[in-house]
């Protein structure tokens, strides 16, 4: 082979080389790192597996939030879209706009128990923001909460 | 009547923008010298009718005239100052006139510092500056001026800043950042200029090198005060979430990186033009990329502006037009331009070829990774979100730092054309053997735990900082003493080091704090106390404050050390009045080699509240390694080569010298 040659071979080489590794890398990470977004009514549905980690969103039903009572950082609550209520706990700090009847995400999975077990609960940062998981999963239900 | 001249000059800046398109351009293309030096003039004055406009939008903020919608919207006659003065910048139509104030002092400077410019090269870049002042400006008149007044019905007072901006980071963080990502239209300009005249050259990466230094050390503090600011203001201890907008403003952090290495292959060894005039095109994409994904709401994100199609649906034409035609203008002309020069593949030049495919890479798993939402919702409707969180980021982001960290020892011992594998081997085996050593043990004795990810950090960064130093002894070997060595050592060589220490440093702040940080989220009743290591935080309880547009919650955490009093952190939760809005400030205890970090969450009950409790070992590093990086940027371009032609062919020799006796060690070593 010629140097020049040889020379644009080498650097393809390398593009080749660096990209594979890129998308494997990629893959590998989409794998870990998606969270697929579920509302309450398709979770009480048992549309999502056990263990599997996902995304709820949802409003903070009224009434239903302990703090002060329970051992320790834990929380519980309920996640409702009006339609459906699932259970919500959480251990350590709440969001500054963390409020009974306002939005709420949170990431985590569902226990045997049929309990949301929530690692992280999502701040938002506006009182008049609602999150656009919660506004897609209040429509998605249909129903309001209002008496 | 001021808001109103604020309002003109906006528009005779736009004017003077729209002839600074056409005629220096025409004047390009027909070689009238005139109309061509006319460039200099209309950057002087689109600069000074915008410094103008954004002195009466302040004056408006300092005033509290609330007539002007803006004004209401984002002042409270309760806001201190400084932050009314910040507010400017504080929300969408504001910062879009910060955005184009700093696009305006940029093309200024670039007015200014051009003497050794040709003027047919000068007219053209201005002219491509020109246009985005054009664009913006006109986004600006017709959808989002912030001079707009409601005359009729005035509010008594204003809806207040966002509390979350109340903070010394507003002041700083936008500015540097603006500055960062507008400033990399000059190489932008620069490359397009290039690509029109056709004159694609050394000259042209000698002349866009200190600019592109210049955004990039910009872009670097930006970037960096950013992430403090996030560390201590929102209270969760993080310094980095991978949100849409930290990576939007990281991806052309990114591709400039990859640009800055780029263009010193193209200026020394005239290859890879194509690929650095892509990157220049590429760098400001990305940064136009940001300007949409901010202002437009397409994700939610801590940053988000008010939320408006509209100004996302031009904003989106805007991108498109400019990346679109340049891609265009690209595809037509670059294949003309090509390199000559021969190199082997253990040359300076692969090297810095796989650094920038690293970097590439990176950044186009990063955009990948922002942009999935959109895509997934695009194909599989709204119903079904998906949002990528940080495993997914730091999966593929913290393999691939690890490989640039390892090529950079190789690269700093690389010769220009070849390099024989066994010259490297001799270098390197030493610094090799030394950083694997001293980054097990070092570790191992200070936590005595064995955490491999934390070793391979602390290797790579020991690799660097190795190889900076031999590399440094080395080069200095050769005069008596060894300051006379680095005096004679190049601004730039000595830049290119800073940058390389700087990096080295934030691989050891980000991996130490990750792996070594003690979390502890606990509920303390006045009282309790919670240890870590050798500190006890008692928690003393938490008293009512009034503050100037605020009342909090503050905490008074009493911090022994070794059971003798060390400090006391005072942590609050403020709820600010005009907005009802509650927001977090962390009581923080900097160090150089940890930090004490508290943050107040809810009340329990009974006085007892959620505490977040934090020691962060060498969490102040990361920011110190970006503080180097951008040092180094500076330094860079303070080298004389930039300065004047004589002194360039005077640094082509000593580089000569310099090259003749490095291949000494190598012919030793081969034979």
């Amino acid at each position: 082979m010629t140097a020049p040659r040889k020379q644009r071979m080498a650097i393809v080489g390398f593009i080749v080389a660096g990209s594979a590794i890129a998308i494997g890398l990629v893959l590998f990470a989409l794998n870990e790192g998606i969270n697929v977004f579920y509302t309450p009514t398709e979770v009480a549905q048992g549309v999502v597996p056990t263990g599997q980690n996902f995304r709820i969103g949802g409003m903070v039903k009224t009434g239903s939030l302990k703090t002060g009572e329970l051992e320790g950082t834990l929380v519980e609550f309920m996640a409702t879209d009006c339609a459906e209520d699932i259970p919500v706990t959480f251990t350590g700090v709440l969001p500054d706009l963390f409020r009974e009847g306002q939005g709420v995400v949170a990431d985590g999975f569902i226990d045997s128990n049929g309990i949301f077990q929530a690692s992280q609960i999502l701040a938002k940062h506006d009182e008049n923001y609602m999150s656009a998981e919660s506004v897609a999963a209040m429509e998605a239900s249909g129903a309001t909460c209002d008496p | 009547m001021i808001p109103e001249l604020g309002n003109f000059s906006l528009i005779l800046a736009f004017c003077l923008a729209s002839l600074l398109v056409i005629i220096p351009m025409a004047g390009a293309i027909t070689n009238n010298q005139l109309w061509m030096s006319l460039s200099r003039p209309l950057s002087t004055g689109i600069w000074v009718f915008m410094a103008l406009s954004f002195a009466c939008l302040a004056y408006a903020f300092l005033n509290d005239d609330f007539s002007v919608n803006y004004v209401a919207r984002n002042s409270n006659s309760l806001l201190p100052d400084r932050y009314k003065f910040a507010a400017v910048w504080g929300g969408h139509e504001g910062s879009l006139l910060l955005w184009v104030l700093i696009l305006a002092c940029w093309s200024y400077a670039v007015s200014l510092f051009s003497k050794n410019l040709p003027m047919d090269i000068l007219a053209r870049v201005l002219s491509v500056m020109g246009i985005i002042i054009v664009a913006f400006l006109l986004f600006m008149l017709l959808t989002s001026n912030p001079f707009e007044r409601t005359l009729l019905n005035t509010p008594l007072d204003g809806g207040d800043l966002n509390p979350l901006l109340q903070d010394f980071g507003l002041i700083v963080h936008p500015p540097f950042l603006y500055m960062g990502y507008v400033g990399f239209s000059v190489a932008f300009a620069f490359a397009i200029a290039a690509l029109l005249s056709g004159r694609l050259d050394a000259a042209w990466a000698r002349w866009t090198r200190p600019w592109t230094n210049a955004a990039w050390a910009f872009l670097s503090i930006g970037i960096a005060l950013g992430s403090w600011w996030a560390y201590y203001e929102l209270g969760w201890g993080g310094w980095w979430f991978w949100d849409p907008v930290e990576n939007v403003s990281f991806m052309p952090w990114l591709v400039g990186t990859a640009l800055i290495h780029s263009l010193a292959v193209t200026e020394k060894r005239g290859v890879f033009k194509s690929w650095t005039v892509l990157l220049a095109i590429a760098a400001f994409s990305l940064s136009l990329l940001g300007a949409f994904i901010v202002r437009s709401g397409v994700l939610t994100s801590v940053h988000a502006f008010a939320v408006d199609p509209e100004r996302g649906m031009v904003l989106l034409t805007i991108m498109l037009i400019v990346i679109g035609s340049s891609l265009l203008l690209y595809a037509i002309r670059a294949p003309v331009v090509k390199g000559s020069a021969s190199y082997t593949l253990t040359s300076r030049e692969v090297f810095l070829l796989i650094n920038n495919i690293i970097l590439v890479v990176a950044t186009a798993a990063v955009l990948l990774g922002t942009l999935y939402p959109l895509i997934h919702e695009a194909i599989y409707g709204e119903a079904n979100r998906v949002s990528i969180g940080p495993p997914y980021f730091n999966t593929v982001f913290v393999p691939l730092m690890g490989l640039l960290a390892f090529v950079l020892g190789i690269g700093t011992f690389s010769r220009w054309k070849r390099t024989s594998v066994a010259y490297l081997k001799q270098q390197l085996s030493k610094i090799l053997i030394a950083s694997l050593a001293f980054g097990i043990i070092i570790p191992v004795i200070v936590t005595s735990e064995f955490n491999i990810s934390a070793i391979v950090a602390v290797v790579l960064a020991l690799w660097i900082v190795f190889s900076i130093a031999k590399d440094i002894f080395d080069k200095t070997s050769n005069k008596e003493t060894f300051i006379k060595g680095l005096k004679a050592l190049s601004l730039s060589y000595l830049g290119m080091q800073f940058a390389h220490f700087g990096m080295a440093v934030t691989i050891l702040g980000v991996c130490l704090t990750s792996h070594y940080s003690v979390e502890r989220d606990v509920r303390l009743a006045p009282g309790e106390s919670e240890i870590i290591g050798s500190y006890e935080f008692v928690f003393e309880g938490a008293t009512l404050q009034q503050g100037p547009n605020y009342q909090a919650d503050r905490a008074v955490i009493q911090v022994l050390r070794n059971g003798e009093d060390y400090i006391t952190l005072e942590p609050e939760k403020r709820l600010y009045f005009a907005t009802g809005a509650v927001q977090t400030e962390a009581g923080i205890d900097v160090g150089l080699f940890r930090d004490l970090f508290t943050a107040l969450g809810d009340e329990r009950g009974d006085g007892s509240w959620v505490v977040r409790i934090h020691y962060k070992p060498f969490v102040l590093w990361i920011w110190l390694g970006a503080l180097f990086m951008a040092f180094g940027g500076v330094l860079a371009i303070t080298d004389k080569r930039y300065r004047s032609k004589k002194i360039i062919s005077d640094s082509k020799e000593t580089t000569k010298v310099k090259a003749n006796r490095s291949t000494k060690p190598e012919l030793v070593a081969q034979s």
